[in-house]
C-alpha cells in the first residue's frame, strides 16, 4: 500500500488543531461555530466531488439528501411517540435505552433516528438512482434537479416537517462519553473536533476509494462509458453505488447539522443549495478531493459568515459562470490556475481595448 | 469454434446496417472483415461485444449464447476490443488505462476499496505489475505515467491494444487498428498483431489496409451494405469478381467526383 496518500490527511489534522489553538489564543472562538458548520457542508462536497469529478455523474439534487438526513433525525427525535408506548417495538427500544420518556413525552434516541435516516437515504438513493443514472449529461442534471424539487416541496408543504418553519427543538446527540453534538456555546470546541473528525474519516475513505480498483472503474466511466463497459466494468452498478455513497455523505451531514443547530428548515432543501454544492465542487477542480474540500470549507465559511449578504446566491452563480468560462478544470490545480490567469488577462486586455476605443466615442 | 455468428441482423430505423450475417471464427485464427465504409463492420463488432443488441440472430462464444447480454459480462467471458475512433480514458494515465483492462481479472469491491483492506494491496500490486509488463511487451513502458490524452496518435493505438490485452482475452476485436497510421506505424501494428496471435489469442480484425489484411489474416469476410457477399481465404477473395466490382466500383465513383 502507499502510505503517501495519507500525508495530506495528517497536514489537514494538524491544520484543524492549529486553527482551534489560534482561536483559543486570540479569544475568537466564536469562529469555530461557522467552521464546524463548514465542515459538515464539506462532507456533502467531498461526496458530491467523488460522484461528479471522478465518476462524471452530475447531481443537482444533493440538498435533497442533506434534507432527508436532517429532517429524518429532526422528526424522529422531536416527535412524541407516547401514543405508541404500548407497542412491542417501542417497548424493545425502551429496554435497549433507545427511547426515553421525559415530561410525559416519549422520544426516540438520536442513534435510532440516525440509523433510520441512513436507511431511508440509501433506499431513496437506490430508488431514484436506478432510473435517473441511465440518463447522461444535461438529462441527468434535469432529472436530479427534479428530485431536489420534489424533496423541497415535500418538506415545505408537509405538516410533520414543519412547513415553512421547519423543525426546531431538536435535542443534542450524545455520542459517547461526554461527547455531544449540540449548539450550546460551552460545547463549541468539542463540536468543532467532532465535525472535523467526520470530515477526516470521510476524506480518508474517499481517497481510498478513488485510488482503488473500484475508483479506477469509476474514473474510466467518466473517461468513456462505452470503453469502460467493453473492459468489463458494470457501469450502471458502479454509478449507482457511488451515487448512494455520495447521498449517504450528504445525509450524514444533514443529520449532524440538525443536532448542531437544534433544527432544520426548508432552505436546506432548496435547489439553490444543490447548485451551490455543484459550484463548489467545480471550483475545487472536479476530480480533486482536496480541492473540493478546500473550496468546501472556504466558500461555505465565507457564506456562513454572511460576508456576501443578500448576494450569496448570486455569488455562487457567478462562481459557476466564471469557473466554466475560465477554468473548467477548477481552481485548485497549478496548471489550471496559470491558464485561467492567462485567459482572464487576455479577456481584460480585450475589454480594455474595446472600452478604450468606445471611451473616445462617448 | 470460438465464435459463431448466426443470421445476425440489426437495423437503425429503416437502414439495415447488418443484414443476416453468419460466419464463424476458429480458435487461434485471424479473421478479417472488410468492406466499404458504412458496410456495417463496426455495427457487427458492437453486436458481438454487446454494445448493441441484435434484432435477430444469435452469437455463440465458446458454445454459449452471448447475444443481447450487457458488454461487461461479455468482456468477463474473454472478449476484448479496440475502437475505430480510439476510446482511451483521457482523465487517466497510460498505466491506469491498462490497469482498467485488468478489471475482469481482479475482484476487490467498493467496501474493500473504501477501507483500503490488506486484501487490496496484493491485488493492486499484481494489477500494476501485469499492466507494466504489457506496456513493456508492446514497447511503450516509457509512456506509463503520461496522461493518455497527451500522447501521440500512434501511441494511443498501441496503448489501446495494451488495455485490450490486459483483459487476457480469448477473442480480440480490432476495429481498423491501422487507420490514420503511417507505413512505419502500420508495420509496427502488424508485428504486434502477430505477437498477440502467438500468445494464443484469436483475432477478428476490421481493416482497410489491404496489404496488412492479406499479410496477416487466415480468412476474410466481405460485407457490403450490411450483407455478407463473400467469405474465403485471402487469395480467393482477391480474385472474387463481386469483391473486385465493389472495390473497383468504389474507386470508379471516387474517380468520377469532380
Ligand atoms: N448507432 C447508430 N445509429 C444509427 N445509425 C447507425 C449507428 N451506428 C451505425 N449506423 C449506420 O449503420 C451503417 C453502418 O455503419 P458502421 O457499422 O459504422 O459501418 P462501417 O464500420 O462498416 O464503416 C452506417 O450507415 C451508419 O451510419
Ligand atoms: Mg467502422
Amino acid at each position: 500500500m502507499d502510505a503517501g496518500r495519507y500525508i495530506p490527511v495528517l497536514i489537514l489534522a494538524a491544520a484543524v488543531a492549529a486553527v482551534q489553538l489560534f482561536t483559543l489564543a486570540t479569544g475568537s472562538e466564536y469562529y469555530l461555530t461557522q467552521l464546524t458548520m463548514s465542515a459538515y457542508y464539506a462532507l456533502v462536497i467531498i461526496g458530491l466531488c467523488t460522484l461528479m469529478g471522478y465518476a462524471g455523474q452530475i447531481s443537482l439534487g444533493h440538498a435533497g439528501f442533506f434534507a432527508i438526513g436532517g429532517y429524518t433525525v429532526s422528526v424522529m427525535t422531536t416527535y412524541d411517540f407516547s401514543g405508541f408506548s404500548g407497542s412491542a417495538v417501542m417497548g424493545l427500544l425502551g429496554t435497549l435505552g433507545l427511547a426515553s420518556a421525559s415530561g410525559g413525552e416519549l422520544h426516540l434516541s438520536p442513534w435510532v433516528s440516525l440509523a433510520a435516516a441512513l436507511v431511508i437515504t440509501v433506499a431513496v438513493a437506490f430508488i431514484i438512482g436506478i432510473p435517473i443514472l441511465k440518463l447522461k449529461g444535461h438529462y441527468l442534471a434535469m432529472a436530479s434537479l427534479g428530485f431536489g424539487l420534489i424533496i423541497y416541496r415535500i418538506v415545505l408543504g408537509t405538516r410533520i416537517f414543519g412547513e415553512a418553519d421547519g423543525i426546531s427543538d431538536v435535542p443534542g446527540f450524545a455520542i459517547a462519553g461526554g461527547l455531544r453534538v449540540s449548539g450550546s456555546p460551552e460545547l463549541r470546541i468539542q463540536n468543532y473536533y467532532i465535525a472535523w473528525t467526520l470530515v477526516i474519516i470521510g476524506t480518508v475513505m474517499l481517497i481510498n476509494l478513488v485510488k482503488s480498483r473500484a475508483g479506477r472503474a469509476l474514473r474510466s466511466i467518466h473517461g468513456s462509458e462505452e470503453a469502460a463497459m467493453a473492459m468489463g466494468v458494470n457501469a450502471s452498478r458502479y454509478k449507482l453505488y457511488v451515487f448512494v455513497i455520495s447521498a449517504v455523505f450528504a445525509s450524514l451531514a444533514g443529520a449532524f447539522m440538525a443536532h448542531l443547530n437544534g433544527g432544520i428548515g426548508p432552505s436546506e432543501a432548496d435547489v439553490m443549495k444543490s447548485v451551490k454544492y455543484v459550484a463548489i465542487v467545480a471550483a475545487g477542480g472536479m476530480a480533486n478531493l482536496w480541492g473540493a474540500l478546500t473550496m468546501g470549507v472556504l466558500l461555505n465559511y465565507i457564506s456562513l459568515r454572511g460576508y456576501l449578504g443578500s448576494y450569496d446566491d448570486a455569488f455562487f452563480g457567478a462562481i459557476l459562470i466564471a469557473i466554466m468560462l475560465f477554468a473548467p478544470e477548477g481552481l485548485i490545480n497549478p496548471a489550471v490556475m496559470k491558464t485561467a490567469a492567462v485567459r482572464a488577462r487576455s479577456l481584460i486586455d480585450s475589454i480594455k481595448k474595446k472600452t478604450g476605443r468606445g471611451g473616445h466615442a462617448s | 469454434m470460438l465464435l459463431e455468428v448466426k443470421n445476425v441482423s440489426r437495423a437503425f430505423g429503416g437502414l439495415r446496417a447488418v443484414d443476416d450475417v453468419s460466419f464463424s471464427v476458429p480458435k487461434n485464427s485471424i479473421k478479417a472483415i472488410i468492406g466499404p465504409n458504412g458496410a456495417g463492420k463496426t455495427t457487427l463488432f458492437n453486436l458481438i461485444s454487446g454494445s448493441l443488441r441484435p434484432d435477430s440472430g444469435r452469437v455463440f462464444f465458446n458454445g454459449r449464447q452471448i447475444q443481447g447480454r450487457p458488454p461487461h459480462t461479455i468482456a468477463a467471458r474473454g472478449v476484448s476490443r479496440t475502437f475505430q475512433n480510439i476510446k482511451l480514458f483521457h482523465n487517466m494515465t497510460v498505466l491506469e488505462n491498462v490497469m482498467v483492462g485488468r478489471h475482469t481479472r481482479s475482484r476487490s469491491g467498493f467496501m474493500a476499496g473504501i477501507f483500503n483492506l490488506p486484501s487490496c494491496w496484493r491485488e493492486e500490486r499484481e494489477i500494476e505489475n501485469r499492466s507494466r509488463g504489457i506496456l513493456d511487451m508492446l514497447g511503450v513502458s516509457g509512456l506509463a505515467g503520461m496522461n493518455a490524452g497527451n500522447i501521440a496518435f500512434g501511441s494511443q493505438r498501441i496503448v489501446e491494444f495494451a488495455r485490450a490485452l490486459a483483459l487476457e482475452p480469448e477473442l480480440l476485436l480490432l476495429d481498423e487498428p491501422a487507420a490514420g497510421l503511417n507505413m512505419h506505424e502500420t508495420a509496427e501494428i502488424a508485428e504486434i498483431i502477430r505477437k498477440i496471435r502467438e500468445m494464443g489469442v484469436t483475432i477478428l480484425i476490421i481493416e482497410h489496409d489491404m496489404s496488412l489484411i492479406m499479410d496477416i489474416s487466415d480468412d476474410i469476410v466481405v460485407l457490403s451494405s450490411g450483407k455478407m457477399i463473400a467469405e474465403g481465404r485471402p487469395s480467393d477473395i482477391q480474385k472474387n469478381p463481386e469483391v473486385i466490382r465493389i472495390y473497383l466500383g468504389e474507386e470508379d465513383a471516387q474517380d468520377q467526383e469532380p
